[in-house]
């Protein structure tokens, strides 16, 4: 821009014509978030301090990493309901290799990130080649993987710990001041943001969001992009599970279960269409802020555990109703 | 083609799905030390129709082209609050269950309200909205318990004559009076016409809006009938989360198996039913073959993703390539 060194009112207008740039859905999600941290700070001034907001965004990175697979599973039209326990097997599968001496703690990391992204194989393989409803084949690659956890475990939560290297990338400090998860999220983020904007491989995921048959027929692999996407989903979702598992020192049964709604929840709230197609990354980054913000503020006004459920469900429609109506029939 | 032909093309997923339960059932049975005795027939009847009136549920939203993630959750709402008001003189308990329905009623309602006249995603509305109902859940019974009229409890789950059990018979009403009505009712036609194409039904002037919000409504009238009914088997009430989900993603499986097209149109619920018998039959199959329990969730995964591979066979008979993408 050259004017802005113009009179007062232009500068005005060149904000206007920035912001007008933006989707409108991920100016609404961040004006939530801002509304949500003022209206909190008067219950506590503690709400708007760099350490409470630094520790929340630690802990939305690992929501952040796990919806970053689930955007570009979402961008498809597709969705992966085989998070849950990806994030299980990627944290269980990483922390048991651990435990094999000093090969096996070299590479308890990349191991279980390459569990994750063989359950995504499947689903993809599934989705892109095989054309069954992704939903269907993510639930049964899911209820699989809990099969294979559940006999590896014995049922029971395993005893292995997590690497120190794990302990290091969730929880150390490479950076003063920068935990290292977020760290890792700013670097995936910044990943997922080249390739959907600036590579052939996000310019089809779009392409196949919006008429797969189009994108088909103007000579894009449609399946193979297909099965790329959804084993790269199930790699950072097991990512996420081995962040967890380096955060928590060790693996637990279920522990990803409370990551799918939300992982969803936050990419639909950033304004990508849960139809496919259209979103930004900036959008599900503040989804995922706002989801965990939002669960945070509710556990830290001490709302029974019931109260948090109705509110955060209620916010959610509300929120969607703001901005993430479908068109009319009539259109 | 003839008449019975066409029928035959029509019933095929639910055939081929009532086909599948009974071969694992005979298999069952035939291990079971039991065999096939009455008290056999009436544990597992028990068991699967809980799963059967939530999958039956969530066909009715399926065949729409919709989908209901709140099933699961209307079903522990509905057991909390049965826990509490389905007790007491015959009188009060009557009030009780119709109280109960009446609140699965509503849940399904307003789940339909925010679809249809929300213009909200299915997945993520009915994501949100059984966030609430588990919440009311919760609020209801922050600890499992509670109590039921167990002379009700003990005749809905228990066998008539000797033989049946009751809870087959009262499965078999509710299909009577849901959902043969229904079916075919112009309102169910609707709902069919709906999955199928909603810019061509549209045109032809069906009452698209009045039939997918009674899919909604009954849906969460169904779910409720299960919630219902667990709380007879149980005499408890119990907001359990994992259950909720578990019963959620079951009968998502269960519709699918049931040979319920999840892109909307086509199956039946009957055919939901026959897939959440033989889902349930699959887990119980591993205890009769003396395999080890902790093989059961592998097992009933792994035969979940060969039955859902199956189904694209119809590719080796595709002319042309555009035909992969619908």
């Amino acid at each position: 821009m050259t004017d802005t060194s113009s009179a007062a009112p232009s500068i005005g207008r060149t904000i206007g014509r920035r912001l007008a740039g933006f989707d409108p859905a991920v100016l609404t999600s961040f004006g939530c978030i801002l509304v949500l941290l003022l209206a909190s700070s008067l219950y506590s001034a503690n709400f708007l301090s760099p350490a409470y907001l630094l520790q929340q965004l630690k802990v939305a990175s690992f929501l952040g990493i796990i919806a970053t697979g689930m955007m570009l599973v979402i961008l498809l039209g597709q969705i992966d309901l085989s998070v849950p326990w990806a994030v299980c097997a990627g944290a269980m599968m990483s922390c048991a290799l651990a435990a094999h001496g000093v090969t096996g703690q070299i590479f308890a990391i990349p191991f279980g990130i390459f569990c994750g992204a063989l359950i995504g194989l499947v689903n993809g393989f599934g989705v892109g080649y095989l054309r069954i409803p992704s939903m269907i084949v993510t639930l049964a690659t899911n209820a699989v993987t809990q099969g294979l956890m559940v006999v590896y475990t014995g049922g029971f939560s395993p005893q292995d710990s997590a690497s120190k290297s794990m302990h290091y990338i969730a929880t150390g400090f490479l950076l003063p001041g920068l935990p290292n998860a977020v760290l890792v999220w700013a670097l995936i983020a910044a990943g997922a943001v080249f390739a959907l904007n600036r590579t052939v491989f996000g310019r089809a995921v779009y392409a196949i969001g919006n008429r797969e048959r189009a994108a088909y027929m103007s000579g894009i692999d449609t399946r193979r992009i297909v099965m790329i996407a959804f084993a790269i989903s199930g790699a950072l979702a097991a990512f996420g599970g081995v962040l967890l598992a380096g955060y928590a020192s060790k693996a637990a049964q279920s522990m990803g279960d409370a990551y799918l709604l939300p992982a969803i929840a936050a990419v639909v709230l950033g304004g990508t269409s849960i139809l496919g197609g259209r979103g930004t990354y900036l959008g599900t980054v503040a989804g995922v802020i706002l989801i965990t913000l939002l669960q945070s503020i509710l556990s830290v006004l001490q709302i029974p555990e019931f109260g948090r459920q109705i509110i955060y469900g209620l916010v959610i429609l509300a929120m969607l109703l703001l901005y993430g109506r479908g068109a009319k029939q009539r259109q | 083609m003839t008449d019975w032909r066409y029928w035959l093309a029509r019933q095929r997923g639910t055939l081929i799905a009532a086909g599948i339960f009974l071969v694992m059932f005979i298999l069952y049975t035939s291990r079971h030390p039991a065999g096939f005795s009455a008290s056999v027939v009436q544990t597992a009847a028990n068991k699967g129709v809980l799963l059967a009136f939530v999958a039956m549920a969530q066909s009715l939203v399926v065949i729409t082209a919709g989908i209901d993630l709140s099933v699961g959750m209307i079903f522990i709402l509905t057991n909390c609050l049965a826990s509490w008001i389905t007790d007491g003189t015959p009188l009060q308990t009557a009030a009780g269950v119709v109280a109960v329905l009446a609140t699965g009623l509503a849940c399904g309602a307003i789940n339909g309200a925010i679809v249809i006249y929300g213009r909200l995603q299915p997945i993520v509305a009915t994501i949100a909205s059984g966030a609430v109902y588990y919440g009311i859940a919760l609020a209801l019974r922050p600890q499992p318990g509670g109590s039921v009229n167990s002379d009700l409890a003990d005749a809905l789950t228990g066998r008539v004559f000797g033989v049946v059990p009751a809870s087959l018979i009262v499965l078999l009403a509710v299909v009577l009076l849901i959902w043969i009505p229904f079916s075919r009712s112009v309102t169910g036609r609707a709902a069919y016409a709906a999955g199928s194409s909603e810019t061509a039904a549209y045109m032809t002037g069906l009452p698209i809006q009045r039939a997918k919000m009674v899919a909604y409504m009954l849906a969460g009238l169904l779910s409720a009938i299960g919630g219902l009914f667990v709380t007879f088997f149980t005499y408890t009430g119990d907001a359990a989360y994992a259950s909720g989900n578990t019963y959620t993603l079951y009968s998502i499986a269960a519709v699918v198996l049931g040979g319920v097209s999840l892109f909307g149109g086509s199956g039946s619920a009957i055919g939901a039913i026959f897939g959440a018998l033989a889902f349930r039959t699959i887990g119980d199959l591993l205890f009769v073959f003396d395999f080890d329990p902790l093989w059961q969730p592998l097992f009933q995964g792994l035969v979940l993703l060969l039955a859902v591979c199956l189904s694209s066979v119809g590719l080796l008979q595709v002319r042309n390539r555009l035909e992969w993408f619908g």
